[in-house]
């Protein structure tokens, strides 16, 4: 694949967090590339700095050092209202709790996300086939609290990709599912992946749910770690040492 | 889409939504009952100023517009007042108060039936003995008087002789000598009223009137009856705006709760929405119109509740209290509960459009 094809590129990306007066570095200088219609699984135990990127990535928060191109665009330079611009049609998030609006039906929570990208609350008539796909077609004007937690994700899916996102962040998708919904869930993500191309990356702690993806990146200390050597990957491709020195 | 989730919101926590109506309706309520029973007291005073047919009215030197002191002008001016030139007949009132806005009015009765015309009897008639007292309808209604009834007052038994309809004079009318022997005003009057063989020469009347009587208050009819507005009697208008102030100040703090809970129970979903693109002014802008929905409610409600006042000040409340219903105030009522509201309502949305999407999220 060409460097065209990258649609994520982190390279030397670092988060430190403020507590009390002590730094708290959550990420130590991550690299990686996501390549354009991939569908990755980051694994890595608690504390790994897995979800701070996932968080980095989406425009939720800012970085402290570093760049991550998301499409061409390097979000590290953005400020915060075109990070949330960003975020309507770049980005799609589902996350392990759902995370839909109680008061709406569940058409509403998908249009909900398109009122907010484009003005507009009307599906496009080929969304519908998605919702089929997605299962949930017969079930989008029942409420949240109707739905089971296995529809509710997929509610959550339709959400996260009803804009045509760039990519798709999955934190955890089936931490909150059985065994039987899990499965369909990541059925769902992995003909998502397939059938439209939708770039996927995925964060889990379960190597299972993981092996659903193409390709898994393990996580440790805040660095994307070599499946080959357990060492950082780095920054240069060709091979150079990573730059693991705090920014200032 | 905004506007369903704010009405899918307001519905989701109904008692809170009722109870956040029910208070802003009662700050439109007070604002409407103060306003319209001011306004409507006023009026009710201006008419019953013109029921009585005089065409120029004599308050003493010095005296405010609406004063409950008692009888300042000596008796022996009326006659004064009956030699002058197109004067057909001259009335001299003692009005004395007897409790909260109530007065009880003092007239020389032949005089005064014969400048109003005669008053309208529904029960009974005239003074026929010292202690009877003439009421009108409303004031018979509300304290459910009828002919041959006692009531007390001036720590005197009083019966009641007729009951005429509004808009003469006063509520309660007495002999004048008998009111002015219980007061200690024997020979004192507060008003004369005048009335002219030709009202056309009024304006010429008064400027005679004034000549020789230069610090006497001399007005005519309409004159007088236009003076009956809020801002002419003295510490109306205050009073007023003290309980329109009161009233922003819980509209203010009902908002500010009922949103500020609002956006702590609602913090994830502040979150959603930040994750999904929203920006502050989208977030800003539900509670914004959440607020405006509650004082839209609460105000119909209010105005709702001013005839419910108005119907409580009417019927239950045994005082000569007139309450107007003043949908001119409608507009402003709204306007002043919005304002409130919205104060109340700024800092809850500041507090849910910066909120870190991230800690949103998370919030349990």
């Amino acid at each position: 694949m060409s460097e065209q094809d990258i649609i994520i590129s982190i390279r030397n990306l670092w988060k430190i967090y403020r507590v009390g007066q002590v730094d708290v570095p959550a990420l130590r200088g991550a690299n990686l590339d996501v390549y354009r219609g991939e569908f990755v699984a980051v694994v890595g135990p608690s504390g790994s700095g897995k979800s701070t990127m996932f968080h980095i990535i989406g425009g939720l928060t800012p970085a402290t050092s570093g760049t991550v191109i998301v499409n061409g665009r390097d979000i590290t330079r953005m400020t915060d209202a075109e990070r949330t611009r960003m975020r309507r049609t770049q980005v799609g998030f589902v996350f392990q709790k759902y995370n839909l609006l109680p008061t709406l039906t569940a058409y509403d929570n998908i249009a909900i996300a398109r009122h907010i990208a484009t003005g507009r609350a009307d599906l496009e008539p080929e969304f519908m086939e998605v919702l089929e796909l997605l299962g949930i077609a017969h079930r989008l004007h029942h409420k949240p609290s109707a739905l089971s937690g296995g529809e509710q994700q997929r509610v959550a899916i339709a959400r996260a990709i009803v804009n045509h996102p760039a990519i798709l962040l999955a934190d955890e998708p089936t931490g909150n599912l059985d065994s039987v919904n899990s499965q369909a869930v990541l059925r769902v993500l992995k003909d998502l992946n397939r059938r439209l191309g939708q770039t996927i990356l995925m964060i889990t702690h379960d190597m299972e749910v993981a092996s659903w993806a193409d390709r898994i990146v393990h996580m440790r200390d805040g660095q994307i770690l070599d499946w080959e050597t357990s060492r950082p990957v780095p920054a240069v491709r060709s091979g150079s040492e990573t730059n693991t020195e705090e920014p200032n | 889409m905004i506007n369903k989730l704010v009405f899918e919101n307001l519905k989701h926590r109904p008692v809170r939504t009722a109870l956040g109506i029910v208070a802003i309706g009662v700050q439109v309520t007070m604002m409407l009952t103060v306003v319209g029973l001011s306004e409507g007291m006023l009026e009710d005073a201006a008419r019953r100023a013109r029921g009585t047919g005089a065409d120029i009215w004599v308050r003493p030197p010095g005296s405010a517009l609406i004063g409950f002191s008692s009888a300042p002008m000596p008796e022996k001016i009326v006659e004064f007042f009956e030699k002058q030139p197109h004067v057909q007949v001259a009335v001299g009132n003692v009005v004395h108060p007897i409790g909260g806005v109530n007065t009880v009015t003092g007239v020389d009765y032949e005089k005064f039936v014969r400048m109003c015309g005669g008053l309208t009897f529904l029960e009974g008639g005239p003074f026929r003995e010292r202690f009877d007292i003439i009421v009108d309808e409303r004031y018979a209604r509300q304290n459910h008087l009828r002919v041959g009834d006692k009531v007390r007052l001036l720590n005197h038994e009083w019966r009641v002789a007729g009951i005429v309809e509004p808009g003469k004079l006063a509520r309660l009318l007495v002999r004048r000598d008998v009111l002015q022997e219980l007061t200690g005003n024997t020979g004192k009057i507060s008003q004369v009223l005048i009335k002219l063989d030709d009202p056309s020469r009024t304006e010429q009347v008064i400027q005679e009137l004034k000549r020789k009587l230069p610090d006497y208050q001399i007005y005519s009819i309409e004159e007088f009856t236009s003076l009956f507005t809020v801002s002419n009697v003295p510490g109306l208008q205050a009073f007023i705006n003290v309980i329109i102030g009161l009233s922003v100040v819980v509209g203010f703090l009902v908002v500010f709760l009922s949103l500020y809970t609002a956006v702590l129970e609602r913090t994830r979903e502040i979150g959603i929405l930040k994750a999904l693109g929203a920006s502050r002014g989208y977030i800003l802008s539900i509670l914004l119109r959440e607020t405006v929905v509650l004082v839209l409610a609460g105000s119909i409600l209010g105005i709702l509740g001013s005839y419910g006042s108005r119907w409580v000040v009417m019927t239950l409340v045994p005082a000569s209290l007139t309450q107007k219903i003043v949908p001119h105030w409608w507009p402003l009522a709204t306007a002043i509960a919005l304002g409130g509201a919205l104060i109340g309502a700024s800092y809850p949305g500041w507090k849910a459009a910066n909120q870190d999407a991230i800690e949103a999220l998370a919030y349990e």
